[in-house]
């Protein structure tokens, strides 16, 4: 690698725009003013090699315009995905190309056509966001190295054409050069700078660290896409849909088998008039009485497995702990979560019947049949019995008009009874469903007269073990911290020279150069020395400007 | 008086302290050309009155808070006119920082019109659905609008510099954006007048409709409808009022495309009145105010306001929103609209400060950049509130 050794005897890097130690140009400047202070003029590999192919990609992603232009598209695409609803938040039980032409006409079935459906999953959209990442990588290392390098090894005599070309520059004379030193050194320092001092020149800087803000919040960016990648490994994350009925005990899903769940009860509440804060009156009238919702509960028992795992045998459980889960309140235990995320009220749970005489109407005795766990016979005792032949839990008819279920959820039930008496040794057949009976076999004296319907509520809860979001925080924290280091803070440095019996004040900061005069302005005051001048303004106002570059660093 | 009475009180007199701040602010740019002492007094005013402004909204917001049992940012007016407040707040912190009188005079009436906008909705106390009853209401919802009032000063400041810098001599692309913006500006406040006046006369016209799922509903107009609900026909209670002229297919909300064509014909009128009246572009008519202004220090305002409001909207608008989706929805991202216009809002700004930082990117392209910021965060807080429903709660409203 070539060198390029300065006058002053350091060795700069080849690339480099101007000398690391005391500043001096190495490059032509031509006409330029004001010395573009980014990245300490170091020599950045993007801007230095560009022979091989691996020069040219390094310099392909290291370009702030390209790392902006995959923003950009990043940032338009994301939008055209909010037109219409992601296919996520369609019915699930819909045909998507059907759903997407019925509910928005030719645009929604070019939309889906376009695979605007599902665009946050498109492999091109998750290439984008890899891309930046490549981006953030290659721009981080591209410029932190040679920055961290140029700023470590900055001296504090500079060289005059380094003083006169920074944007914030004066000259002064002054009486007593040894004395002002002091007074300004004095200043600094109570200002918080960090004041070097050789061969009786000045450098005080402070705020340094704000420089590393970006590459801060850069690792962090970085650290959170991978922990958003790390989610597809097996393991990682778990996502399961549970329904547990009240009364239940199921095992919870994606724990292995280690962990139980008993539903004791699931509280749905809205709000009411009278009984909820009065101020809430107006909005309750405007929506409705009980319309708005106030609380979703499950409460539940949790527990734990006991012994190992018997394939068929009745596990033993050990209980963990009670809780209410609530939306916004999960249960929370070794890793997992439990969220309280949907509901069925009153589903039918059993159905009871009584044993009746048609005619005189007198009564026999109740029958109870669980539609989910229904027992064959029931006995009412005094030689009154019921049998049931067959349950249709979702009845229907079918092709050949056959009874038949058309799932096992108990939505039409449908029974078949025969039905025993001292004086019906033999037994009636009735086949009993809703709002009808039939009796395949005659008249029957008995009937199976309908006395209640049982129902409970069903929760539908969430299940989720999520082994990134650590990594995710972390991430998230680093990336805060870097963008609060980068934002929050300035890198400001005042050099204070003596060239030639004058006193040279030249000043520079990353930005809010509004802050930085401020403080010169308070610094000099009543020292004698010259408020150093704005060059960029000045430039401005003889007209030369024009658009204005280059006095931002990173 | 009751505190939800009180707390409406207060809103009204911030209001009107705000208008009068405006005035003030005026004032000391008319007067620049006087004697140094009197313009300081003119600020002073200004600023004096702005403060006890943001003191009563402030009052406001915790009596309202104290009747309700929860932060009052649970609904589209409460959310808009807490983004209001912190807008207010934004503005007196930078101008202690840069001391800009001209400032106030352009951040406090886009406060008012964001407050203004804010009352056209429903304003009654209402109750917190499950997901929204949460500490991370007030920490993500305060924190979010904070950071976007933040970064709306930095449109204030990009629009001073424009009408600033903008050749107004001959017409340009730049004077037709700069034109674009002022109409934008104006016919909010054409919504905010048509609303207040069919509302205080008390219009109201029911039509039974028949929406996408071929349902016969009921909508209720509260303007003449001029576009109407698919296959709507005027009820009898509503008999004699206006028919619509034409009616809309089924996926559009007629209702509030109706309020949309309102507004804009009310902005429009505005700004053909404007025009005639001044015999000038708008933006034109305002160049004089800002004539003595620093466009150094203005660009650096308008940068400053990004710098400072972009963290603070990370921190809101994301990494509260993650931590709290992940708790009440059990993800932290699942690509909710407005989720998704969060990230869209950061990721510009991200762009604005990367074009900014090492591209160089100062002075007006800054500021029109300043002025895009802000038309994202306004979408983003009017369309995708009103117009693309998620799981939000002010949609629909």
């Amino acid at each position: 690698m070539e060198h390029v050794k300065c006058e002053c005897g350091h060795v700069n890097p080849h690339g480099t725009a101007f000398c690391e130690s005391c500043g001096k140009p190495l490059a032509d400047l031509g006409e330029k003013l004001i010395l573009d202070m980014r990245y300490e003029g170091s020599a950045r590999r993007s801007q230095t090699y560009k022979k091989t192919m691996i020069d040219q990609i390094w310099a392909f992603f290291s370009s702030v315009k390209v790392g902006v232009a995959l923003i950009v598209i990043t940032l338009i695409a994301s939008a055209i995905g909010t037109i219409f609803p992601q296919q996520m938040y369609i019915p699930p039980n819909v045909d998507p190309a059907e759903y997407y032409k019925q509910q928005y006409g030719w645009a929604g079935k070019l939309y889906y056509e376009l695979g605007f459906n599902n665009l946050y999953g498109s492999w091109w959209y998750i290439l984008l966001i890899a891309l930046i990442g490549v981006s953030l990588v290659i721009c981080s290392l591209d410029r932190v190295v040679p920055l961290y390098r140029a700023l470590k090894r900055q001296g504090v005599k500079r060289h005059p054409r380094f003083l006169e070309r920074q944007r914030l520059f004066g000259v002064s004379h002054v009486s007593d050069l040894d004395k002002t030193m002091a007074v300004l050194k004095e200043r600094l320092a109570a200002r918080r700078y960090h004041v070097r001092e050789e061969d009786g020149h000045l450098l005080a800087e402070k705020g340094r660290f704000s420089r590393w803000g970006p590459y801060v919040n850069h690792i962090g960016l970085i650290i959170f896409l991978i922990g958003a990648m790390l989610r597809s490994v097996p393991g990682m994350y778990i996502d399961r849909v549970m329904w547990i009925p009240e009364g239940e005990t199921k095992e919870i899903p994606g724990t292995n088998g280690r962990y139980f769940l008993k539903s004791e009860k699931f509280i749905f509440e809205t709000y009411e008039k009278g009984k909820d804060n009065e101020v809430f009156n107006a909005a309750i009238d405007r929506v409705g009485n009980g319309m708005i919702a106030k609380n979703y509960q499950t409460n539940v028992v949790l527990y734990k497995r006991v012994g190992p795992v018997i394939p068929g045998a009745k596990p033993k459980l050990e209980k963990v702990k009670e809780y209410p889960i609530r939306v916004n309140e999960p249960l929370e235990f070794d890793h997992y979560a439990l969220y309280q995320v949907d509901f069925r009220l009153n589903e039918p749970k059993a159905m009871s019947f009584q044993l009746a005489d048609k005619q005189s109407g007198k009564t026999f005795g109740t029958v109870t049949v669980d539609l989910y766990d229904p027992k064959e016979s029931y006995n009412l005792g005094h030689g009154y019995r019921v049998e049931l032949l067959s349950y249709f839990p979702d009845f229907e008819f079918d092709e050949d008009g056959n009874p038949s279920t058309k799932s096992r959820v108990p939505n039409n039930p449908a029974f078949v009874f025969k039905m025993y008496a001292p004086d019906r040794p033999k037994g009636e057949t009735s086949f009993v469903a809703i709002q009808q009976t039939i009796e395949p076999f005659g008249n029957n004296k008995y009937k199976m007269a309908f006395a209640g319907l049982q129902t409970r509520n069903v929760s539908g809860l969430t299940v989720r073990r999520d082994f990134t979001l650590w990594i995710l925080g972390v991430g998230g924290a680093i990336f805060m911290i870097g963008l609060i280091q980068g934002m929050y803070w300035n890198h400001r440095r005042i050099w204070v020279q003596r060239v030639n019996g004058e006193l040279w004040v030249a000043a520079h900061t990353n930005k809010n150069w509004f802050g930085l005069k401020n403080e010169l302005r308070r610094l000099l005051d009543g020292t004698g020395v010259m408020m150093p001048a704005d060059q960029l303004e000045n430039d401005k106002k003889a007209g030369q400007g024009g658009q204005v570059h280059g006095h931002g660093t990173a | 008086m009751d505190m939800a009475q009180l707390s409406s009180t207060l809103l009204y007199i911030a209001f009107v302290l705000y208008l009068i701040g405006t005035f003030f602010f005026g004032g000391a740019i008319r007067d620049k050309r006087k004697e140094r002492q009197e313009k300081d007094r003119w600020s002073q005013l200004g600023i004096s009155v702005t403060i006890i402004g943001f003191l009563a909204q402030v009052g406001y917001f915790v009596t309202r808070w104290i009747a309700a049992g929860h932060a009052p940012v649970s609904n589209l007016f409460e959310f808009t006119t807490f983004f209001g407040m912190m807008l207010v707040a934004a503005f007196i912190i930078i101008y202690f920082i840069y001391r800009v009188s001209v400032l106030g005079l352009f951040a406090l009436p886009v406060a008012l019109l964001v407050i203004a906008y804010a009352s056209m909705f429903p304003r009654e106390i209402s109750p917190l659905i499950p997901a929204l009853q949460s500490d991370w209401l007030h920490i993500h919802v305060t924190t979010a609008a904070a950071g976007e009032a933040i970064l709306a000063i930095s449109f204030v400041a990009g629009l001073i510099y424009l009408i600033r810098v903008v050749d107004q001599s001959k017409p340009s692309k730049r004077t037709f954006w700069l034109e674009v913006v002022m109409f934008c500006l104006i016919t909010t406040l054409g919504f905010v007048i048509v609303s207040t006046a069919f509302g205080l006369s008390g219009y109201e016209a029911k039509f039974t409709w028949v929406d996408k799922n071929k349902q016969t509903d009921e909508v209720s107009y509260d303007m003449p409808a001029l576009v109407g609900p698919h296959k709507g026909e005027l009820m009898k209670e509503s008999a004699g009022r206006m028919e619509p002229l034409v009616e809309m297919p089924a996926i559009i909300n007629a209702r509030k495309l109706n309020t949309v064509i309102w507004s804009l014909i009310a902005g429009t009128a505005l700004y053909i009145m404007l025009r005639i009246f001044l015999r000038k572009r708008v933006a034109a008519a305002l160049k004089p105010l800002v004539k003595n202004v620093n466009l150094d220090l203005t660009d650096e305002i308008s940068y400053r306001a990004v710098a400072i409001g972009f963290p603070v909207f990370t921190l809101g608008a994301l990494i509260f929103a993650m931590i709290w989706a992940q708790i009440a929805w059990t993800r932290f991202w699942g690509w909710d609209p407005k989720e998704v216009w969060a990230l869209i809002t950061w990721l510009f700004y991200a762009a604005f400060l990367h074009l900014r930082l090492s591209k160089g990117w100062h002075g007006e392209k800054s500021a029109w950049l300043a002025v895009i910021g802000f038309a994202i965060i306004m979408f983003n807080l009017v369309a995708v509130n009103l117009v693309i429903a998620g799981l939000h709660s002010y949609a629909g409203t």
